[in-house]
Formats: C-alpha cells, structure tokens, sequence
C-alpha cells in the first residue's frame, strides 16, 4: 500500500477532520501522498469512522495502521498513527486540541474552521510537528497564538 | 444544482485573481496575501489551482507576519517538492533562518518540517542542528527545530550525520521546559533506534525526568499537569524512548523500577477526578509502562503487577480499556513469568468473545485465546473459538479458521480430537478453510498412523449428511482413498458402500474436486479388487471419457487403461500408500504470518526462537526448540558489544567444553553429576593483556518455583588480571523436573568500557539421569505401562548429521540413559532406559529412536511417567542428531 515505504516511519501519519457528511474541515498530512491517494485516504476514513457508535472503541485498525478518533458535536477528529502507538495518548492529544480550538476561537464550531482554516493550520504546527507531538501546554499555546495574532 | 452554482462562482473568482495577478498595475502586499488566501480557500474546497504559485514566493520575503505566515502556508500545502521555484523558497528560508526573529525562525523551521524534501534536507540538514543546541535559541525555536531536525533525519539519515550536536541534544532531556523536552524526546527516540550507541546516555537521563515526573504532586508541573496528571504525554515519550534499550545497570535500573512501581501503585489510588480525560492520560502513561516492563521481560514481580492490573480492566465499563487490556495482554502471554498470569483469565475472556459489541474487541479477545493458549487449556479455548465461528463476523472469520487449526495441531495429545475439530472447522465455516488447512490434515494423518483409522471413519460419517461442503468432499476422498480399507471390515462401511458414498457427491463438485476423487477412485481398484468393475465401468461411461474438461478426461482415460492392462503386483506399487510428509514448519502458521505480520502471532516459543536468531545475527538457523534461546534477555544487542549468547545444544551430551568465547572472555566448564546433584566448576580466562575490573559474575535462575537450585560457593574476586584465568564453583540440586537453563550474567569493566555477557549455563534435565539395564521383556512390558496419550512425545525430524550407528550410540549414553543391546526386534533401532532423579520424585524413562536411513530421518519415541519430562527430553534428545 501507499501508507509504507522507505523513510516515513513517524508517529502520525496524516491528521484529518470531518464532518458527518464526510466534508473535510482539516487535512494535515505527514507523509508524501498524490493527490488521489489522499482522497481515497479521505473516504475510506470517513466510511470506516461514522458507522461505529459510542459504545465502540475509540480505535479502528486501518490498513496497517489505525486511526484513533473522537466525534464532537458533528465533526470527527481523525488521527492516523501507527499500530503500537499509544492509543489513549493520542485520544487525549486530540482532546488537548480541540480544548485549543475552544479557546481560541471562543466555542469553536465548524464554521470557524473553515473560515479561519489558515489560523487553524498555526494551531496544528503549535502543537504538532514532524508527525510527533510538539506542545502539549494549552497556556504555552495560546500565549503564542495570541502574540502571533498581535502581529496581524 | 448548488454545486454547478459553486463551480461557476469559483471560476468567476479565479478569472478575477488570475486578472489581478496579471495586471499592469503592481499589487501590494496586503492584496497579493488576500489573493493567495483565496486560491488556498478555493483549494481546499477541493478545486484544482494552477497558479499563484509564485506569488506565494513573493510574500515570502515580505517583513509583515500575515503575508509571510499565508506565503508559507500556501507552500507547505500546494507546493510539491520538485518544484523549479525550489531554489527560491529555500532562499527565502535561509534568511528568515538567520533573521534571530524567533517567529520568522519558526515559520521558516515548520515549513521545512512540513515539506520535508530532499532538497530541503540539503540547503538545511547543516544549519537546523546548529539553531538547536545554540546557547541563545529561543525555547519555541528549539522545540520546532528538534522535529524540524527529526523529520530531516526521516526524509534522508545520510544527510544528517552525527556529530558534536548528539551530546547536547541528549542533554535537552534536563532542559528546564518541559515543551523543548517533549520535542527533544521525540527526536532523541528516533536517532537513538538506528544509533544505540551515541545515544545510550540518554537512558539515565530519561530516568531521571521521568522520575521526577511520576513523583511530584500533581500540580508541580503548572503548565504541564493535564487533568491532574503530570506530563503525561512527555511520560510516555521517555517510556517509549526506554524501550529503545535493553534494562539498564542496576543503579539506574533500581530508580527506573521506583518509577514503574509508582505508576502501577496510581493506577491502583482513587481518582482525582471523574473526567475521563483524567482517566485517559493517567492510563496512557500506565499502558505505555506496561508495555515497557513487558519490553524489558526481567522483572517478574513487575510483570505479574502489570496483568493483574490488566485483569483489573478486562471487567471495566469503558470500551477502550477492555480492548487496550485485551491488546496488551496478549504480549504479556508470550513471557513466560506472565504466561500462567495470563491464563486465570480465561474465563473473563471468553465472556468478552460471546458478549462484546464492537468486532474489533472480539478480535482482540480472539487475539488473546490464541496468545494464552497452551497444552493445559486448549481443549477448552478450540472449542470456544469453535462455537464463536458459527456467528463471527465474515470479514474475521478465515483468520479464525487457521488459528483454531493450527492450535489444534499444536497442543493436539489426541490426534482423533485434532481430526474431530478440523472436520468441524469444514463443517461450520467450510468457505473459509483454505487449502492449506485441508492439505494440513491430510499431511499429519499420513504422517500418524495411530489416528488413520480414526479418521477414515470420522470423514465416512462426515460424508453421510446429505449437504457436506467441497472441502470435506476433498479431505474425505483423499483420506478414504488411503486408508479406506481401515473401515472396509464394516459392511455399513464396505468399499462399495464408501465408493457410493463419495461418487454420490462427485456431479456436485468443482473441477479440481471431481479431479481428486477419480485418483480416489483408481485408489480404491487397488485397495478393494471387488468393485473394480463397478469404478472401470464409471471411469468409461461417456461423462468421463468424453468430458470436456482435458484434466478429468484425460486421467478417466488414463485410470481406465491402468486398471485393465496394469498387473496386481504393479497397481499396488504405483498406488501404494502415499509416504510421510517432511516435517516443516505448518503451512498455515506461515499463512497466518503471511496475513497478519509476523509480529502478531509469535507466541512464546517463536518469541524466544526470534531473539535467539537476533543476537547471534548469523546465518545458522536457530534451533527449533526453546531451550536453546537466551530466555528473557532482550533481543537488544549494541554493535559494539555482541555479548548475549545462546547456550547451544552442544553440553547436553557432554560435561566438560568452552561455553563462551569472545576477543575479550573465554569461558571453560567442567561439571559432574550424581542422582539429583551436580557441581559445576566455571573458568573465566582473561583473553587480554588488561585488568577486567568490577568482575561480577550473577546467577539468575528462571524458574518461579525453585525447581533448580544453585549456589555459589564463593564470590570471585572483582580484579581479573590480563592474561589470567579465575575459577568458580556452583553447587547444583535438582529439586524437581524444569526446563528453562539458568543464566549466568557476568558484567565488568575493560578499558573504558563496560561490558555484559549472558549465557545459558547448559544444566539440562538429562543431567540427573541415572541409566537403568533391563531386559527386553522387561523393556516392551513397562512401554505398555506408559501408554496414556500424556505420557508419550513423539518426534519425527531430519537427520542434521551423518547418521552413523557408533555416534548414535555414543551419543545416547552421553545424554545419560542406559543403551539397551538386542532389545528392540529391528536391529536398526535403538532403545534406552533411565532413570530422571529430582529432590522430589524418581521418573522412569524409557526412550526408542527409529532411525530411516531412506529419508535421512528419525523418530524418536520418549514415554515416562511425566508429561513434562517426556516433553523435555524429546526436545533435548532430538537436537542431538
């Protein structure tokens, strides 16, 4: 498959939010793809997330990777690692996010992602960088949100 | 209708951005920012863009934060890594890189983190290093530098040499900001996979923040503490990057125990909050320390700690940690101090295969049953699986079907029961079982002549229900046509009765199936004279001779004429019975490895035969059985420092020999046993012209109850000068049967470098034999005494030397038993008798090796009054030969 090859080994392999339609909100990639890969990426994670309800795990095993994932109102926060990555890291990591996005934003909500999808982009490479985990201090983000925001 | 209103709208926009770009009029920045914006917007929706491109350079250079943070964006998203403006945009990186504008800096390092080209990794695999360690780097630059780094070093490692740097970035574990060192890990985790060495400093010195971490209350950490717990994800980094390496020296080893037991001991403390955001990153970091204690496998106390605390969430309400519980148990099945652990919760575990609502839980349960499954309780989890079959889910249902079938095979003590399961396996989810499974059955019940009777009966029943899927067709047409005149004796089961039965199926089966019950069929003339010309009268009606298909016409034709012209004498020389198989490793394990990774379905035995291959690295295969791999040790071996070594084979049959050698060590033994004792004299030989210093040979035996007991007599002492040579004795007592080797681990100082050698020491059961003559009548009447299923092991394997009669026999009374001449009626063979002394009980041994010089195989055949023993020993005797 796509998702293998020399020199990506990384904990996240791409970042993805959806919509319960399958709208993407947010796409991060980590690792090299072509643009119909990323599309079939795309569908199949919304296909294989939006059939599982709340008493299933927060996991999914994909291709040879899974995807941890959390739904808040009507968006799925989608995360690609690597199968003996830590699961309840990442969950909590996506949690920390959005925690962000809240603040932030003040009640984030799916219009603001996408219409301040350039500012959303800031808060991922904040926090995420290189496929790893970059910052995990909420006040250290903001702090630095809000001077990149003073420059504007 | 909305979509074509969309596209139309875009396409108005892009002629318009397209206009402006193009214009006379030159744009200012703040306009050629709103345009980019427009094109990233437009192309996010999903719209193709085919230019701006250069645009986006320009804003690259501009002095405003917005118009260079869209510029970057613009390229990190849409810009492919051979683009011609390459050049430009890494320009314009160099000197946002050297502008000392710590936000420019940043912007400039997550581009390069983002696109990661080569190009990239060339203009600033130099520079990125320097920014990291330099004394006045900001702590944010620092951090996006680290990974900025990682990911250079991911894209292309040749690009990134080691060098001065390394020192001080292991050093950014002390780092006062707990973000720098959350980055840093990461990086360091990375690096100090591929180059061990360089980075082995960092062990300690992950220790020591995590320690400091797990212990400080829970809002020490301000910043850092999420839902009243402490840095969790940096925990689980430094736990992460601890299982890059082997368990530490004992004093680092000792705080580093501290730190698990205090993570295991929260776990077991109210929580400090409901949230199970509390909840979730207190168990990250409880997971990942599990994982680490089972990476280690060395701390038997810790390794029972960590299943009953998974035990513990195997019954929680939270779906995520009954599978992450399931998940993580099934690696801790595979160590043998958890292996029994693991198996008090069977029950709980089946419970979650009949009751869990998500498919990958029960998957996981699945996962488990085959990991904790071992000779004592796989009656019960084979028929558990069974019965899940009948309702699992398609999508799992052939990974099933070979699990049951290889345990089945695996911890088979009744034969007749591995047939029954297989049947039922075709039975239940026949579609399912592939070929190798039903070529399986058919090799082992050629191979096992006590079960083909059993057999030929169970697939004559089989056959009887009026719907049978093909495959049992398959399986029953070939297994009658060998061994159908086992049950010819019956009239219910006559030959004409069987040939009735399975030709009834024949109009309904595929082309390769009718194929096989032809060759059946010309069997059968052989085997059962009297329906000769019931079968030729079959082969030449029109259907057959004249079928379409060239395969089945062609052998009608061909049976047909073999039957008519072909003497007795010559049918049954080209229809005899098909010889054994080769034993080989089960073709559905390698069908299994094959589907779901190698790494997922090791369970112990292949754990341990993986590692003993990892540290001797050479191209020798391993040795088939588990006494032979280095037991717990990691499969973790420094370059620098190739010092585990794997105990071979070669001191079951001998006493005295070098047990180790490398340029630095020799080790000698010499060693005499009597009944349940024994005394083994060690020589370590300094093999160079320097002191070892902090000489300090350990004994660590493996053995939960102490089945093996040893005591030193005295300590050596720590100085082994060059060139000298320092004994050792250990006293040994057998207290009762075992089979792990104890491991002698000596550790010391050369030079300036500190050096570790592990060995098994070769004390094998067969030590405390003590041989016994006896009669032939007296051999063959207690062989029949030992006839319960249990008491016999039986191995068929390839001759690994010349098979010579002499050093069979020498051999043989190596190993410890008495040889008995002229007892066994086929010369060819030999016998032995013995008698096994342990503190506790005698165990009589009686032992008979087949050899077939044809084949260049043998059988061995070992009964005893102990399952155990006769176990232990076939294992040990088999690789001798």
């Amino acid at each position: 498959g796509v998702l293998e090859g020399p020199g990506t080994e990384c904990a996240i392999r791409f970042i993805l939010i959806q919509n319960r339609a399958g709208k993407t909100r947010l796409a991060k990639w980590y690792m090299q793809f072509d643009d119909d890969e990323k599309q079939k990426l795309i569908e199949e994670v919304h296909a294989v997330v939006t059939v599982r309800d709340a008493k299933h795990t927060n996991f999914v095993e994909f291709r040879n990777f899974k995807i941890i994932y959390r739904r808040y109102a009507g968006l799925y926060f989608c995360i690609c690692v690597d199968v003996n990555d830590n699961n309840l890291a990442y969950l909590e990591a996506i949690h920390n996010f959005v925690e962000v996005l809240n603040e932030y934003f003040h009640n984030v909500c799916e219009l603001d992602l996408v219409f301040n999808f350039y500012k959303v982009y800031t808060v991922v490479d904040e926090m995420f960088l290189a496929g790893e985990i970059r910052e995990t201090s909420q006040t250290k983000v903001l702090k630095q949100l809000l001077m990149l925001q003073s420059l504007e | 209708k909305s979509k074509e209103a969309e596209i139309k709208r875009i396409n108005k926009e892009l002629a318009n951005i397209r206009s402006k770009f193009k214009g006379d009029k030159a744009l200012d920045g703040y306009s050629k920012k709103k345009y980019v914006c427009k094109l990233l917007f437009i192309f996010l929706l999903g719209h193709d863009i085919d230019f701006g491109h250069m645009e986006a350079v320009n804003l690259l250079s501009s002095n405003r934060y917005t118009e260079k943070q869209i510029g970057y964006l613009f390229i990190s998203v849409l810009v492919n890594s051979n683009s011609e403006l390459i050049r430009l945009i890494n320009n314009a990186i160099k000197n946002d890189l050297a502008s000392r504008n710590p936000t420019f800096m940043g912007l400039a390092l997550h581009c390069i983190a983002n696109v990661g080209s080569r190009e990239m990794a060339e203009a600033f695999a130099g520079e990125v290093p320097k920014i990291l360690v330099a004394g006045d780097t900001m702590d944010s630059v620092k951090q996006s530098a680290a990974l900025c780094l990682l990911r250079l070093y991911r894209t292309s490692p040749d690009l990134v040499p080691m060098g001065d740097w390394t020192s001080r970035v292991v050093h950014l574990l002390n780092d006062q900001h707990l973000g720098v060192v959350t980055a840093a890990t990461s990086l360091i985790t990375t690096l100090a996979q591929k180059n061990p060495e360089e980075f082995k400093t960092s062990v300690s010195l992950a220790v020591s923040r995590l320690s400091r971490i797990v212990t400080s209350a829970s809002t020490d950490l301000q910043d850092y503490t999420y839902y009243f717990v402490p840095a969790p994800w940096l925990s689980v980094k430094l736990l992460r990057l601890l299982q890059c390496y082997p368990p530490p020296d004992p004093a680092v080893r000792g705080r580093l125990t501290e730190c698990l037991e205090t993570i295991l001991n929260k776990a077991q403390e109210p929580p400090k909050s409901k949230k199970v955001q509390h909840s979730n990153a207190k168990n990250a970091v409880l997971f990942e320390a599990i994982s680490l204690i089972i990476h280690h496998d060395s701390e038997p106390n810790l390794l029972v700690r960590a299943c009953n605390q998974l035990g513990q969430f195997l019954q929680h309400r939270e779906t995520n940690l009954r599978y992450l519980a399931l998940e993580s148990m099934c690696t801790l099945a595979s160590s043998e101090f958890s292996h029994e652990a693991v198996k008090t919760h069977i029950d709980t575990v089946i419970n979650a295969l009949k009751t869990e609502r998500d498919v990958s839980v029960r998957q996981r349960a699945v996962d488990l049953l085959y990991a904790m499954c071992d000779r004592s309780n796989a009656q019960q989890i084979v028929a558990e699986m069974l019965s899940y079959l009948e309702t699992a889910d398609y999508s799992i249902r052939e990974e099933i079907v070979l699990k049951v079938a290889i345990l089945a095979e695996k911890y088979a003590v009744d034969y007749a029961w591995y047939v029954d399961t297989i049947l039922n396996l075709i039975r239940i989810a026949g579609d399912y079982v592939s070929e190798e499974v039903w070529y399986r059955v058919i090799q082992i019940v050629i191979n096992r002549d006590d079960v083909q009777g059993y057999a030929a009966k169970t697939v004559f029943e089989a056959l009887q229900a009026p719907a049978c899927h093909e495959n049992l067709v398959k399986v029953g047409g070939y297994i009658l046509g060998e061994f159908g005149n086992l049950i010819a004796g019956d009239p219910r089961s006559s030959p004409l009765v069987q040939f009735n039965l399975l030709h009834s199926k024949f109009h309904l089966c595929s082309v390769p199936t009718r194929a096989l019950l032809l060759s059946t069929y010309i069997k059968f003339v052989n085997l059962f004279p009297e329906v000769k010309t019931t079968i030729q009268d079959v082969l030449r009606s029109d259907s057959q001779l004249k079928n379409a298909d060239v395969e089945l016409q062609q052998r009608a034709v061909e049976y047909l004429r073999l039957s008519t012209v072909a003497s007795t004498d010559i049918l049954a020389t080209v229809l005899e019975e098909m010889p054994p198989f080769p034993e080989r490793e089960s073709s559905i394990l390698a069908k299994l490895k094959k589907k779901k990774g190698p790494s997922t379905v090791t369970d112990l035995e292949d754990t341990k035969r993986e590692r003993s291959v990892d540290v001797n690295g050479g191209p020798e295969p391993a040795p088939a059985s588990t006494s032979a791999a280095v037991g717990p040790l990691p499969a973790f071996a420094f370059p620098n420092n190739p010092c585990i070594s794997a105990g071979g084979f070669e001191f079951v049959c001998k006493n005295n020999g070098v047990l180790f050698e490398n340029q630095l060590l020799q080790i000698g033994l010499k060693s005499e046993f009597r009944q349940n004792l024994g005394r083994m004299f060690i020589f370590y030989g300094n093999k160079t012209s320097t002191q070892f210093l902090n000489f300090t040979p350990t004994l660590i035996s493996l053995h939960a109850r102490a089945s093996l007991c040893l005591f030193l007599t005295k300590p050596v002492d720590p100085t082994v000068d060059g060139g000298a040579q320092v004994q050792q004795v250990v006293n040994i007592e057998c207290v009762s049967d075992f089979t792990e080797a104890p491991v002698l681990n000596i550790q010391f100082r050369y030079g300036g470098t500190f050096q570790n050698v592990s060995v098994q020491l070769p004390i094998t059961l067969n030590k405390f034999f003590q041989p016994t003559e006896m009669s032939s009548q007296d051999f063959f009447q207690r062989w029949k005494q030992l006839s319960n299923p249990q008491q016999e092991v039986q191995n068929i394997f390839k001759a690994k030397h010349p098979m010579d009669t002499e050093i069979t026999k020498a051999k043989i009374i190596g190993f410890g038993s008495a040889l008995l001449e002229e007892v066994d009626p086929n010369p060819a063979n030999f016998v032995g008798a013995g008698i096994i002394h342990t503190k506790t009980t005698q165990i009589g041994c009686l032992l008979r090796l087949e050899p077939n010089l044809q084949a260049q195989m043998y059988r061995l055949t070992l009964r005893t009054s102990k399952e155990t023993v006769s176990q232990r020993l076939c294992e040990l005797l088999s690789q001798q030969f």
